[in-house]
């Protein structure tokens, strides 16, 4: 009865393509590239929470959410509005006409800190309401959309339409939340300088742990009787539904862990780029996202994370190179996957890839045996 | 004594108008200097590490090319590349030919904050011509205060914001606004007004410096209305236009939004031409003319420093120059023309300062005056933002302004304007 030992939860080959993306993000990337790049590919790896998330609610539960944004959003805005708050004292802010409060809301004639601001002076309340209010928020979407059977395009919809109204909300409330501009100018955490290069590296790497960690939730997930029955809900609801199963409980449970990967990764944001603004809240970006997880592949989540850093620096290298041409060389990209891999890079692997190295391997193996003097596996192809 | 006090002052970094007339006289003796350089040797130009070769110098071009704000800000490309093109046929700054590295913002703020970062950081440019919206500038604000580099920001903007690593090409709030509305209350004799605006930072602080400044003068504000960026349905409000019956419509409609807008008014049969309501802009230039139609806007006025029928030598040659580079169709609006002035003013403050290095430029740009721009003269002032005149241009059919009235002094930069706040 080890049912849930890491073995199970990650075989042979789930736990090489682990590996295989650790040595890459955790190794290769931080020594190869400057800290410029580096921070771009923190950013990027970012998005690969919402992506991961994605794979599960989509890939999975066949839910597919087109607002992943508000939780990424929910989740880098309570991170930003700590930090805010940290970068406000009297000293710093002493040329406005209210020192001691985020400088925007001095722009919009608010004398005094709003309430629900208050509790963001403290850094562990922060973390909470990182995790807390998007789960919340997501829970409560949920419970209102799955309980009453809404799903499939209808829901897709829904996210889009709540997607929209919190940019419209966080838009028109500028006073409170910054407005266009986001919460901008960001500079401290406890004290550390976030702005420093040290600080980017440390942050790195403790993205990089987080998306890890996500990375086993998921993992855990998939391979548990929930994942199964997930995918048996996807294919066929009612079935499950008439063996006794709850099925909205279950898509309340995943959509949840989504919204939990994606606030992660928004808090993670914020700390890395600096400033946080409704761009990332609204449909535009959470539709993106889920183009990360398509190009990866919906069912894969390695291949989410892949296909997010592959598309984010498709767009940079495009877009620094043809600054006036580049969105169509990204278009072009998304109708090529989806023309010619409509499972993701991850299907191109299983298809085209994974066959070859597996006869490579055969063959290696051949001529190893043949020599009589056998050579020390020094760890074969990447 | 006179020196003791610039010292003083400046330690200060006292916001009074006094300094310029100082600054002024070191700054056109340090111009005339300056034409003797014969390429000084990098190492002493550069202390910094910037990108800046014998021959060359690299600088950053950073406005949308793509998404909803690339009509609007094409054109500061397009005039930037011309002022960089006319500064290398001069010969360059400091004997070197200027190379600009072009990046796209793509009308997101997270996309101009990495790019001024890539700017600054790998390409190591000596100075940065970009931004347009106050989003955008507020998402790099910190970037360039951080790496130390130069930002020359064209667009007229809410103010509020002053740093030493920004020069504001384009006017702050109350330079637009004060002058626009003294004019219509003295030559329009407007007694009650009507706001409204897009709802983001701009328009409402600069509705908020208009309310006051009416205020002050004992008249009255009738209504003050926001509308989401992209809006389009404008009904109600134009309804509550004819019920309040303003005697100024004080419109500071942005982006796509102002074709509905307009198009909408004139539905409603308010008549533009006709002596009241004026409708009085501070956010329509030529540029958004073109997606209006002349014909749905004639009659408005515009309180802004430039329109592209100023009638003097400099914008002669400028719109001739302009329309041989980028084609006879096009028309030049406010931010354009100040977008141009951005790498004017680099190369005189680079040779003021006989040094490409970021601090020297830094100190030596407040007094820079330009008498060649289009707009006519200008200076830097010590808050760096341009001391300029306000002109009112009456919009025409063909989608032209007819410059009506010009302020008779330099109006002063004030971004923190007190009273006001």
């Amino acid at each position: 009865m080890n049912k849930f030992s890491l073995g199970n939860i990650l075989p042979r080959q789930d736990a090489m393509y682990f590996a295989v993306l650790a040595v890459l993000i955790v190794i290769v990337l931080p020594l190869s590239l400057d800290i410029f790049r580096l921070n771009l590919v923190g950013k990027y790896l970012t998005y690969a929470f919402v992506a991961v998330g994605l794979v599960l609610c989509w890939g999975y539960g066949g839910i597919l959410s087109l607002g992943q944004g508000i939780f990424f959003g929910l989740g880098g805005y309570c991170m930003a509005m700590f930090l805010k708050l940290e970068a406000s004292d009297p000293e710093s802010t002493k040329i406005q006409s209210t020192p001691g409060i985020p400088d925007f809301m001095d722009w919009n004639q608010l004398t005094s800190l709003p309430w629900f601001w208050e509790p963001f002076n403290s850094f562990p309340f922060a973390i909470l309401a990182v995790l807390v209010v998007p789960t919340i928020f997501a829970y409560i979407i949920g419970v209102a959309m799955f309980k009453r059977r809404v799903g499939g395009v209808y829901f897709a919809i829904i996210t889009q339409a709540i997607a929209s109204i919190l940019t419209i909300l966080i838009i028109g409330q500028q006073g409170y939340t910054g407005g266009v501009n986001g919460i901008t100018d960001l500079r401290t955490l406890l004290g550390w300088d976030i702005r420093t290069d040290s600080a980017k590296y440390i942050l790195y790497f403790v993205n990089a742990a987080l998306l890890f960690a996500c990375l086993f939730v998921a993992q855990y997930v998939r391979k548990s009787k929930l994942g199964r029955i997930l995918l048996a809900m996807r294919e066929r609801e009612d079935r499950v539904r008439f063996s006794g199963y709850d099925v909205s409980n279950f898509k309340i449970f995943v959509f949840c862990i989504g919204a939990t990967f994606s606030a992660i990764g928004g808090a993670m944001f914020t700390l890395q780029v600096g400033f946080m603004s409704p761009s990332f809240v609204g449909i535009v970006p959470s539709i993106e996202m889920v183009i990360f997880c398509a190009v990866g592949g919906r069912m894969s989540i390695i291949g989410a994370v892949y296909g997010t850093l592959i598309v984010n620096w498709a767009r940079t290298t495009f877009s620094e190179s043809f600054p006036e041409l580049w969105l169509f060389a990204m278009g072009a990209l998304f109708i090529a996957v989806v023309m010619v891999l409509p499972n993701g890079l991850a299907g191109l692997y299983k298809n085209y890839v994974e066959p070859r190295l597996v006869l490579l391997g055969g063959k290696l193996k051949q001529q190893w045996a043949s020599r009589t003097t056998p050579v020390s596996v020094s760890g074969g192809q990447e | 004594m006179q020196t003791s006090t610039h010292s003083h002052r400046t330690e200060r970094r006292s916001r009074g108008g006094l300094l310029h007339k100082l600054s002024l006289a070191s700054a056109s003796a340090l111009l005339f200097s300056s034409v003797s350089f014969a390429a000084p040797a990098t190492e002493e130009v550069n202390t910094t590490g910037l990108a800046v070769t014998d021959d060359t110098v690299k600088v950053g071009i950073l406005h949308s090319t793509t998404g909803t704000m690339a009509i609007s800000e094409t054109g500061s490309v397009q005039a930037e590349k011309l002022a960089i093109a006319q500064i290398n046929a001069m010969g360059g700054v400091l004997g070197r030919k200027i190379e600009y590295i072009q990046e796209d913002g793509a009308s997101d703020w997270p996309t101009f904050a990495e790019k001024s970062r890539k700017l600054l950081v790998n390409d190591k440019v000596a100075a940065v011509f970009g931004c347009w919206t106050s989003a955008s500038r507020k998402a790099v604000l910190p970037v360039f205060e951080q790496y130390n580099g130069m930002l020359y920001y064209p667009t007229f903007y809410e103010g509020l914001e002053q740093s030493p690593n920004v020069i504001y090409t384009g006017q702050e709030a109350t330079q637009q606004i004060l002058s626009g509305i003294d004019w219509v209350v003295k030559e329009k004799g407007a007694k009650s007004f009507f706001l409204l605006g897009s709802d983001y930072i701009w328009p409402r602080t600069s509705n908020k410096i208009a309310r006051k400044h009416i205020e002050k003068l004992g008249l009255k504000v009738v209504g003050e209305e926001y509308y989401p960026l992209g809006h389009t349905q404008f009904n109600s409000v134009i309804n509550k236009i004819k019920l309040k019956k303003p005697d100024v419509i004080y419109a500071i409609v942005v982006g796509g939004s102002n074709v509905a807008f307009y198009k909408q008014l004139k539905a409603a049969g308010i008549d533009m031409t006709k002596e009241k309501p004026v409708l009085l802009t501070i956010s329509v230039t030529e540029d958004e003319i073109l997606g209006i139609g002349g014909d749905n806007i004639d009659g408005a006025y515009a309180a802004m420093k430039y329109f592209q029928s100023l009638d003097n030598p400099n914008n002669k040659e400028f719109v001739a120059a302009f329309k041989e580079m980028w084609g006879d169709d096009i028309v030049i609006g406010d931010v354009t023309q100040a977008a141009y002035l951005g790498p004017w003013l680099w190369k005189a403050a680079v040779e003021k300062a006989g040094s490409f290095d970021i601090d020297k430029i830094k100190a030596a740009s407040p007094g820079i005056e330009l008498t060649t721009a289009p707009e006519g003269y200008v200076r830097i002032h010590e808050n760096h933002h341009l001391w300029s005149k306000t002109r009112i241009g009456h919009a025409q059919k063909d989608g032209q302004y007819e410059v009506v009235y010009e302020t008779e002094e330099l109006m002063e930069p004030d971004p923190f304007p007190e009273g006001y706040q």
